[in-house]
C-alpha cells in the first residue's frame, strides 16, 4: 500500500479513496480486523453517545495517524509505543476537555470510555500498521476511513438497541403510545450489556454470509 | 478487612471487566484459542493490575486530585490537575509493564518464557487503563481498597478468558454455520456468558 515513490499523486486519487471506503465494509475495523471492540459495545445503549463516541474516535485516529506519520522517520523504533501513547493521550485529553465543555451530559454517560480511546486497539493498530509506513496524507485518510468504519457499527448496534430497548431514537419517542396500550413492551434485555455482543455477533454473521471470502477457514 | 473482601468479590463477579464493561475485549478475542496461552495472559494481567492500580491511586490522591498537593505547600489547595490523569496513568502503565517484564525475565525465566510476547502487549490492554480510571471514578478510599480492586478485576478477567478458551477448544468439534465460525460465534457465546454472569447483579454484599 506504500506509495512513497509516486510523489505527484493526486490527493483524491482512486487509490486514496479506496483507503477511505475499504474500512467501511470489506476491511471494517470491528467485524474484520477485530480492533476496538471494548468501547464499541459499552457506549451503544443510546444513539446519541454512540455518535459522539464515533466522532471522537474518528478525530483521534485521523490526527494521531497524521502526527505519527509526520514524525515516523524521527521516532526511534525501540520506544515507539511510548511515543505513540503520548501522542494519542494528548489528543484524547483535548477531545475529553472539549466534550466536557460542550456536551457535558454525553460526556458523563461515556464516563471512562473517552479515556479508554487511548488504549483503543483501532488507534494503536492503525498507527503500527499504517501510519509508521505511509505518508501523512494517506495516513490521515486511512484514519478517517477506519474511524467511520468503527462509527458505522456503533450506529447500527445502537440504532437497534435504542429502538427495541427504549422505543426512542436519538432521544425522540418513535414507537407510538398506542402500541403500548395494546400491550407492546420495550425489550429490557436490549439495554443490558450482553445484547450488544449478540448484536455484533449477528452483524458479523450477516456481513460474512454476504462476503464469502471473509469466512474463517479453520 | 470485610470491606476489602466485599470489594474483591464484587469486582470479580458483579463488576466483571469483560462481561459487565467489555474491557480488554481485543486480547480476549485474539488470544482465547487455547486454555494454556489464555492462562498465561490472564496471570500477566492480574500481575500488572495489582501493581498499577495502587500506584495510580497514590498518584491520583497525592498529585492529581483537586487540593491533593496541599502536602507540598498550602498555596496548591486550589490546584486541580485531574485533566492530566490519562497521560499520567498510561505512562505509569507503560513503564510498569516494561519493569515487570524485566523483573520477571531476571528472576523467573520459566514464567517469562511462558508469558513471553504477552507482557508488552498488556500496556495497551484496555482492562488495565480501565481499572485505573474506574478506581478514580469510584473514589476508592485507601491503598488497601485499590489493591483489592486491582486483584479482583484481574482475577475476574482471568476467569473470563480461561472460560471462553475452554469453550472454544470444545467448539472446534461442533458444526457451526460457516459465516458464524470464529469471530461471530465467539461474540454470541460471550453474550450468553454475560447473561449468565448477570445472575450476580442483584447480590448485595
Amino acid at each position: 500500500m506504500s506509495n512513497e515513490n509516486t510523489n505527484k499523486e493526486h490527493a483524491f486519487s482512486a487509490k486514496n479513496m479506496r483507503l477511505l471506503t475499504a474500512p467501511l465494509s470489506k476491511d471494517n475495523p470491528i467485524t474484520v480486523q477485530v480492533l476496538g471492540i471494548c468501547s464499541a459495545l459499552a457506549v451503544t445503549v443510546k444513539l446519541k453517545p454512540a455518535i459522539v463516541m464515533a466522532l471522537a474516535v474518528t478525530i483521534v485516529v485521523a490526527f494521531s495517524n497524521l502526527i505519527t506519520s509526520m514524525l515516523r522517520n524521527t521516532i526511534p523504533p525501540r520506544i515507539r509505543i511510548i511515543v505513540q501513547l503520548v501522542i494519542v493521550s494528548l489528543l484524547v485529553i483535548l477531545v475529553d476537555q472539549v466534550l466536557k465543555a460542550f456536551v457535558y451530559d454525553v460526556s458523563k454517560q461515556l464516563s471512562v470510555f473517552v479515556g479508554l480511546i487511548i488504549t483503543n486497539c483501532i488507534v494503536m493498530g492503525r498507527l503500527e500498521a499504517f501510519a509508521m509506513a505511509n505518508r501523512p496524507w494517506q495516513s490521515f485518510i486511512d484514519g478517517i476511513g477506519n474511524g467511520l468504519g468503527y462509527g458505522i457499527i456503533l450506529v447500527i448496534v445502537s440504532f437497534f438497541r435504542e429502538l427495541l430497548g427504549s422505543g426512542t431514537l436519538y432521544g425522540y419517542q418513535v414507537i407510538p403510545e398506542g402500541f403500548y396500550n395494546f400491550g407492546y413492551e420495550d425489550n429490557g434485555l436490549m439495554i443490558l450489556p450482553p445484547m450488544a455482543l449478540i448484536l455484533v455477533g449477528t452483524i458479523v454473521w450477516i456481513h460474512r454470509s454476504r462476503n464469502k471470502d471473509l469466512i474463517d477457514k479453520s | 478487612m470485610q470491606d476489602f473482601i466485599n470489594l474483591f468479590v464484587k469486582s470479580i463477579f458483579i463488576d466483571n471487566m469483560v462481561f459487565a464493561y467489555f474491557l480488554g475485549m481485543c486480547s480476549y478475542l485474539a488470544v482465547s484459542k487455547t486454555v494454556k496461552t489464555s492462562m498465561g495472559l490472564g496471570i500477566a494481567v492480574v500481575f500488572v493490575l495489582v501493581i498499577t492500580v495502587p500506584i495510580n491511586f497514590l498518584i491520583d490522591s497525592y498529585f492529581l486530585r483537586k487540593g491533593a498537593m496541599v502536602w507540598i505547600s498550602e498555596s496548591f489547595a486550589d490546584l486541580d490537575l485531574s485533566f492530566l490523569s490519562f497521560i499520567m496513568f498510561i505512562a505509569v502503565i507503560a513503564a510498569m509493564t516494561q519493569l515487570v517484564e524485566m523483573i520477571v525475565e531476571k528472576f523467573t525465566p520459566a514464567l517469562y518464557n511462558a508469558l513471553g510476547i504477552f507482557l508488552p502487549l498488556i500496556a495497551v490492554n484496555c482492562a488495565i487503563l480501565g481499572a485505573s480510571l474506574f478506581m478514580q471514578e469510584r473514589e476508592l478510599e485507601s491503598v488497601g481498597e485499590s489493591v483489592a480492586f486491582g486483584l479482583g478485576s484481574g482475577i475476574g478477567w482471568l476467569l473470563a478468558i480461561v472460560a471462553i478458551a475452554a469453550i472454544r477448544e470444545k467448539l472446534s468439534y461442533s458444526n457451526v454455520p460457516a459465516p458464524l465460525r470464529g469471530l461471530g460465534i465467539t461474540f454470541i457465546i460471550t453474550g450468553l456468558m454475560g447473561i449468565a454472569f448477570m445472575s450476580f447483579f442483584g447480590i448485595t454484599i
